[in-house]
């Protein structure tokens, strides 16, 4: 108990750390995964060879690679004196990109050919048939996946911790040298990540029930 | 189909990567700076005959046959791995050896353990290793956890700067400038502080920090200036060291705790080691050479 | 290409259209790529020296060393995991209450722990404070456990989903003929649960081997760790050879995983010529699999 309230600056730290990379990652992950499903199921073949490409190379390389990739290489490479914050957005946000545009793509191929069809003979454009068939059902479809994801990406950001990040991670390091217990350390630590993975799956729980229609 | 296709001829690159891996040239990759110890006026240690101090962890060690000390490996100098040859090299990697020695353990039988800063005391005191010895400082809250003995060398805080940096000169000029050293490490909260007043980045290896001040994400390192200046020799065309001291971090020997016998045994062979001289030969034939001057040894207070 | 949802099968203005997206698109695309290039070649990245240091016979050992230390920890690991799957999974499936609790709450708690904080507790020593004598452990298998304890909750809940796909029919008629639960469970429901999800099971195998990748925050030498040594040891030049070791290195870990998944689509395909009308599952990872 101790542990916490002495500390509480330095937990609430690392949390808002936590939060804060998780939170934007999302982001970056949700918009990367949306351009790159759409590189995917777009009629332009060099777009849908840059979008397969981009999946099957970032589902294979291990994070932890990006994350030397984004500390060490990039910063020497392109962009000298960079924020270590955004690099950690970046690496986290593409890793997440490549999951999040295989369950939206997936969602959309769940939707019936046949729909779109009926859409486009009663005279449907193509931006009416994404808004009001496609779309919604896709969305549908994707959520249970994405939230998995986002889940996972929360638990991901640990690894940034062992990098630069200050989060939630991090200051375990901080508080086990000031010689706590690390049973109660890992115990706070762990009801902090329990706390956002919570608050996601319960989000989506609430998306998925107001997005619901009877069939 | 197109994946198979991949999955044949990945595993063709695989096993040709492995073919590869016999023959190839010998020795170790990269600059060749002089060699980073002087081999040849290393001082060759008298290896001491059933020895029998009364220490659990040595009675252990002798029934192994080896002898684990943990070392660090990215400290040119001082505690360097060639990832090449496999070989540590460095200043303390000498000490271990002239301790080991009249511990009855010959440099063949001493089987070093990459150890990281973070994980020093839980090595010691999990008993992964029997000795640490990698720039390890004295203080009271580690001897909380296991005991020195030592210290065999004083070190003390500086700055590690690229060549073209003008504007810090010493720790009073860091104001606001990012400064990077290890998790949790002395200097760095020193330096966090409102008199300095410097923007932390904390790494888990010093290295990463040295890999850092070269690309331009962080303007200075921060630790031991022995360390530091390891690193500066090792490559002279873009680092330098600049300031005073403005710590004491006396370097010891870690082991056990409780187990006295064994601290006794350690100190003892620290001090007939610098009686005779060795000390000062395996000073000069490794940090001596990146510009540390040779400084009489500290009195040995943990014993 | 086949028709899509999105879009009739392009006529002859939208052919056009598309040949000058292809264009501008390829454009862009090489664009970006040709830049990175340009940067790395600015910085003498593909200068002789810098990959000379994979010339050294060492060097390559200790690749070759670091790669089968993954190896061996993703074999130990994925053995563990699988075993340990099919206990949790009988246990979350239990008849009795506590069981199926215990095993629903153990799955549910590793799943939300991050990994890496497993792994780094472990090794630690988080057991001492909660075992009544003192446990040492070495960061192999600190790596081996928590790699092992993760994948293990993660399959447990792949192979309910395969036990639930087998029909309700089969398990009853199983217990009309006079089966005892365990028979049914061991010789109707999990073969079939297996099978039917063999490539969601590999493809998790893969985040497996992704994560050993995670050995190198307990300093463990398997092929990452092993990558950040040769790059942060070696100087070529005055500068560290980063850019060649990841792209070494990086190929290895992206090969390694590419032909697991080729297992995992292959069984797949070779699943659906089967006549047990269990269809196996996509070779997708499974949701959570998204770990590292």
């Amino acid at each position: 108990m101790d542990v916490l309230l002495d500390n509480l600056e330095l937990f609430r730290e690392g949390f808002v750390g936590t939060l804060s990379l998780t939170a934007t990652s999302a982001l970056l992950a949700l918009v990367l995964g949306l351009i790159i499903a759409g590189f995917r199921v777009s009629p332009v073949p060099p777009l849908r060879l840059f979008g397969t490409v981009w999946v099957t190379l970032l589902r294979n390389t291990p994070l932890t690679l990006l994350f030397l990739v984004a500390f060490f290489v990039v910063p020497q490479i392109l962009f000298p004196g960079i924020n270590s914050f955004l690099l950690a957005v970046v690496a986290l946000g593409m890793y997440t990109s490549a999951y999040i545009a295989e369950a939206l793509r997936s969602g959309i191929n769940t939707v019936p050919m046949g729909q779109a069809e009926a859409a486009r003979s009663i005279g449907m454009t193509f931006t009416q048939i994404l808004r009001m068939i496609v779309l919604p059902q896709a969305t549908r479809a994707a959520l249970p996946p994405l939230s998995s994801f986002l889940i996972a990406l929360t638990k991901n950001s640990a690894i940034a911790g062992a990098f630069n990040n200050v989060d939630l991670f991090n200051i375990q390091k901080t508080l086990s040298n000031e010689g706590y217990n690390i049973l109660v350390i890992f115990l706070w630590i762990t009801l902090g990540y329990l706390a956002i993975t919570f608050t996601i799956s319960g989000l989506f729980r609430l998306l998925e029930r107001r997005m619901e229609v009877a069939r | 189909m197109k994946l198979q296709k991949t999955a044949a001829s990945a595993a063709v690159i695989l096993a040709l990567a492995a073919t590869a891996a016999c023959g190839g040239k010998e020795g170790s990759a990269g600059d060749k700076q002089g060699g980073k110890t002087d081999e040849k006026s290393l001082p060759k240690y008298d290896v001491a005959k059933s020895v029998d101090v009364g220490s659990p962890v040595l009675k252990k060690a002798q029934k192994r046959g080896k002898l684990i000390v943990g070392a660090k490996a990215d400290q040119p100098y001082l505690g360097f791995q060639d990832q090449a040859t496999k070989k540590y090299s460095g200043f303390d990697i000498e000490i271990a050896k002239m301790v080991a020695a009249d511990l009855g353990f010959a440099a063949k039988d001493i089987k070093f353990e990459t150890v990281d800063s973070g994980a020093r005391e839980a090595a010691v005191r999990k008993g992964d290793v029997d000795l640490m010895i990698g720039t390890y400082t004295i203080n009271p809250e580690r001897k909380k956890q296991i005991d020195f003995a030592g210290p065999y060398y004083h070190a003390g805080a500086s700055l590690l700067v690229r060549k073209d940096e003008k504007a810090i000169t010493g720790p009073d000029t860091v104001k606001g400038k990012k400064v990077c050293s290890i998790v949790g490490s002395t200097p760095l909260q020193t330096i966090k502080e409102p008199k300095y007043g410097a923007k932390v980045t904390e790494l888990a290896k010093y290295s990463d920090c040295v890999k850092q001040l070269v690309d331009g994400q962080v303007d200075a390192v921060t630790t031991d200036d022995a360390i530091l200046k390891g690193y500066a020799a090792d490559n002279p065309k873009k680092l330098q060291v600049v300031g005073e001291t403005f710590s004491d971090e006396p370097y010891g020997v870690g082991l056990k705790k409780g187990d006295n016998a064994l601290q006794k045994a350690v100190a003892d062979a620290l001090k007939a080691h610098q009686d005779n001289g060795d000390y000062k030969k395996a000073y000069e034939a490794t940090l001596g050479k990146s510009g540390s001057k040779f400084q009489e040894p500290p009195a040995l207070e943990e014993k | 290409m086949s028709a899509s949802v999105l879009y009739d099968a392009p006529g002859p203005k939208a052919r056009a259209r598309n040949v000058i997206y292809s264009v501008l698109g390829s454009l862009l695309v090489a664009g970006i790529v040709a830049l990175i290039l340009y940067r790395l070649y600015d910085k003498g990245e593909f200068e002789g020296a810098k990959w000379d240091i994979f010339n050294y016979s060492g060097i390559r050992e200790n690749i070759i060393e670091g790669l089968f230390a993954t190896l061996k920890v993703f074999a130990m690991a994925a053995a563990l995991s699988l075993a340990f799957a099919v206990v949790l999974c009988v246990g979350r499936l239990s008849d009795h209450k506590l069981v199926r609790g215990a095993a629903g709450i153990f799955i549910e708690l590793f799943r939300s722990i991050p990994l890496l904080i497993t792994i780094f507790a472990l090794w630690v020593g988080i057991l001492d404070s909660l075992l009544p004598f003192s446990v040492s452990i070495k960061p192999m298998w600190a790596l081996v456990l928590g790699l092992g304890i993760y994948n293990a909750c993660v399959q447990a809940e792949v192979l309910r989903a395969g036990i639930n796909s087998v029909p309700r029919g089969q398990r009853e008629a199983a217990y009309a003929i006079g089966m005892r639960k365990t028979q049914v469970m061991a010789t109707i429901l999990m073969p079939q649960a297996i099978r039917a999800m063999m490539p969601t099971i590999i493809s998790q195998l893969v985040v497996t081997l992704k994560d050993t990748s995670l050995g190198y925050i307990i300093l463990f030498p398997e092929l990452l760790q092993t990558a950040r040594l040769i790059a942060s040891n070696t100087t070529v030049n005055g500068d560290y050879p980063y850019v060649p070791t990841v792209i070494v290195i990086g190929s290895i870990y992206i090969l390694l995983c590419l032909l697991l998944s080729a297992l995992a689509n292959w069984i797949e395909r070779r699943g659906r010529r089967a006549k047990t009308g269990i269809t196996p599952a996509k070779a997708t990872p499974p949701a959570e699999a998204a770990h590292a």
